[in-house]
């Protein structure tokens, strides 16, 4: 089969073209280098079949940034027939450079040149026919988003493909690439005979937004707001579908599942629907949140106001080895933590990814938040509620915060900060709904395994022996609440409550359902026993602990996921496990020092 | 003599002024990163803008916007206009 590689620089819109010729669902971003992992798509061109490969955006073939390497890999190590170059045309004055250094490697390629609509509008007018001919190769005009050009563009592409029965030879290339080419004086011959681009750009729109949304000391606040707006949406709207899809889930437990169940052993219909069914349901209720928030995160990153946000954060999180996006992932992780740690790929060195990872699962999540009202209510009065609502927030910050300084070393980022800030710009809808359902299919194709299993593996520790009554003392999980005892006792948590810990590992979601378990009552009753059972200095520990620990499966799938490495994930794990169990151990015994 | 004097960088500029870049000096990673989006001697640039507590700034190169670091902006020798 041939081989088609698509290069370009980051903020060309070589991820739209990718997408609009495979209609398959590559990421697209206007932030560069957004593609992560090589997409590859096979599509017919001049009744063959072809092979198309998505290649990260970069600067220079020559550079040194990851993206740079892994493109230079993969020409050096796979034979192509075909590069189709992609450049923005308002910028062409200075993307021409990496169209050299491929040509001087003697690539056959075709020349897309994007954009061509901003171009038309900046008032940058080029000679295609003219440029054509001094590079000897086809140039064609071309707009990604609309599809203008492209049948041109493919045309092209096919006759250079039939034209050429070899492949390019990696090893020679890789010499080739060896040696230094100084092209800078060859772009300059060409811009200026074949490029007329006026002094000043007319990107009027751009520079009137960014007067407001770059503000000195409006900036952030606008910023702040907005975010605030956005991450509001998406819970106000997700939540109720959420609700809608449990309710539709129990639905179909109790009128379908449970009827086909009643004749089976009891332990079969306790794996079936206590075990997976239920893992199923916990990962289904991901779905809604995960599609909303990349929906409003595409958007947001399409429109280019997330190189903003680095712009505005950047002075702040510089401090603990971060950059404003990272702050909006953490902000995220308010929410939910899934989508936050996904939604990490928007970075491009790797050891910053993984500080955000280690620091968004402390952020108090929508699930935790949920554990903590149910004990607000249970053990403190009203009056006292809202400052322990606010102390658990700022005690979030705060380990969120003592994480980023403790690892910024481990984790240091040696990447220059040096963006582009693209002019703003509309996805189109279609880019949208691409991105939402790409990360869907992601989530539920990587973490659905993980997370039922861990929903399985609870289910057995609290519901074996089988002799016992489920979730009590005498089961696996309470063998194991009371093995920890040494460990537990020092901050207050008694073996209830650590079987109700361990029961929060699979979703914090279920705590307070595991507690009804646990107690075998429920609602005010389960409240009126609790608060008999423990003190407020427990409960507080108890919720520090929640805080901080591992927020759910879900989480540890994704972190599994997102770095590509078992070993981070179980720094995270225990990372998350000792920082809480420190913190409850000093809040809880300074508690009892000071007589409560 | 203080060498500000008789040496400038893209770091001490204000928003708002102009120059022209007379010098880079960085490693080879960070010089080409800088060449890769427009960063050449001789090239003119603007300042747009400069975030709040010392934080990174806005250049326009051409066609280009960037925003980068103090820390990077310290190696970029410039000449005012």
């Amino acid at each position: 089969m041939k081989r088609i590689a698509l290069l370009g620089m980051p903020n060309t819109g070589k991820s739209t073209l990718f997408n609009r010729i495979s209609g398959a669902s590559a990421r697209v971003g206007n932030w560069p280098g957004i593609t992560v992992d090589l997409l590859s798509a096979k599509i017919l061109l001049g009744g063959n079949i072809v092979e198309l490969i998505d290649l990260p955006g970069i600067y220079d073939l020559h550079g040194f940034s990851e993206d740079e390497q892994v493109v230079r890999h993969f020409i050096t190590s796979n034979p192509v027939n075909l590069l189709v170059v992609l450049l923005n045309s308002t910028q062409i004055d200075r993307q021409l450079s990496l169209l050299l250094q491929i040509k001087k490697l003697g690539f056959p390629i075709v020349l897309a040149l994007n954009m061509t609509d901003e171009a038309k509008r900046a008032g940058i007018t080029i000679d295609t026919e003219g440029l054509s001919q001094t590079l000897g190769l086809p140039v064609i005009q071309i707009s990604a988003k609309y599809g203008d050009g492209l049948p041109k563009a493919l045309a092209a592409a096919t006759s250079v493909i039939n034209q050429q029965e070899t492949t390019t030879n990696p090893q020679s290339i890789g010499l080739m690439l060896k040696e230094e080419h100084d092209i800078e004086d060859e772009m300059h011959e060409l811009i200026q005979h074949h490029v007329q681009i006026p002094t000043t750009l007319t990107d009027d729109v751009t520079d009137k937004i960014d007067r407001v949304l770059l503000h000195k000391w409006l900036g952030l606040p606008l910023f702040f707001a907005a975010m605030f707006l956005l991450f509001q949406f998406i819970f106000a709207v997700g939540a109720p579908i959420q609700d809608g899809l449990a309710w539709l889930l129990d639905l179909l437990r109790t009128e379908l599942l449970n009827p086909l169940f009643t004749n089976t052993p009891a332990w079969l219909s306790g794996l079936m629907l206590d075990g997976i069914y239920n893992g199923v349901a916990t990962v289904a209720a991901f779905v809604p949140i995960i599609i909303l928030f990349f929906l409003v995160m595409s958007m947001v990153e399409d429109s280019g106001y997330l190189s903003r946000a680095a712009f505005l954060m950047d002075a702040i999180m510089a401090k603990m080895g971060l950059d404003g996006r990272s702050f909006v992932m953490m902000l995220m992780g308010f929410g939910c933590n899934v989508p936050a740690i996904m939604g990490t790929r928007i970075m491009r060195s790797r050891s910053m990814r993984l500080l955000t990872m280690l620091v968004i699962p402390l952020s108090l999540c929508s699930a935790r938040m949920q554990v903590f009202i149910f004990m607000i209510a249970a053990l403190f009065s009203p009056s006292k509620a809202p400052l322990i609502l606010f102390s658990l927030y700022v005690m979030s910050f705060f380990t969120m915060f003592l994480t980023a300084l403790l690892f910024q070393n481990q984790y240091k980022n040696t990447e220059p900060f040096i963006l582009e800030l693209p002019p703003y710009r509309f996805p189109t809808p279609r880019q949208i709904v691409l991105r939402g359902w790409h990360e869907v299919k992601h989530f539920l194709n990587r973490a659905s395994k993980f997370i039922v299993l861990g929903v399985v593996l609870v289910w057995l520790l609290t519901n074996f022996p089988s002799n016992v009554a489920p979730a009590s003392i005498d089961t696996y999980a309470g063998q194991i609440g009371v093995f920890f005892t040494p460990i537990l006792d020092p901050i207050g948590i008694n073996h209830e409550l650590a079987i109700a810990l361990i029961f929060g590992f699979v979703a914090k979601e279920i705590v307070v359902g595991a507690l009804a378990v646990i107690y075998g009552l429920q609602g005010d009753a389960l409240m009126a026993q609790m608060a008999t059972q423990i003190d407020w200095v427990q409960a507080l520990s108890f919720m520090l602990f929640t805080l901080i620990y591992t927020p759910c499966l879900s989480t540890i799938a994704t972190i599994k996921n997102e770095s590509k490495s078992t070993a981070f994930m179980w720094l995270s794990i225990s990372w998350s496990l000792g920082l809480a169990w420190i913190v409850s151990f000093i809040f809880y015994q300074s508690a009892r020092l000071l007589g409560y | 003599m203080h060498p500000s004097i008789y040496m400038q960088f893209l770091s001490q500029l204000k928003a708002g002024q102009r120059a022209v870049i007379s010098a880079i000096e960085a490693e080879d990673s960070l010089f080409h990163r800088l060449t890769a989006l427009g960063f050449r001697v001789g090239k003119p640039l603007s300042i747009m803008r400069r975030a709040s507590f010392n934080g990174p700034i806005h250049v326009r190169l051409g066609t280009t916007d960037v925003i980068l670091r103090v820390t990077e902006a310290d190696r970029i020798q410039i000449n005012a206009i």
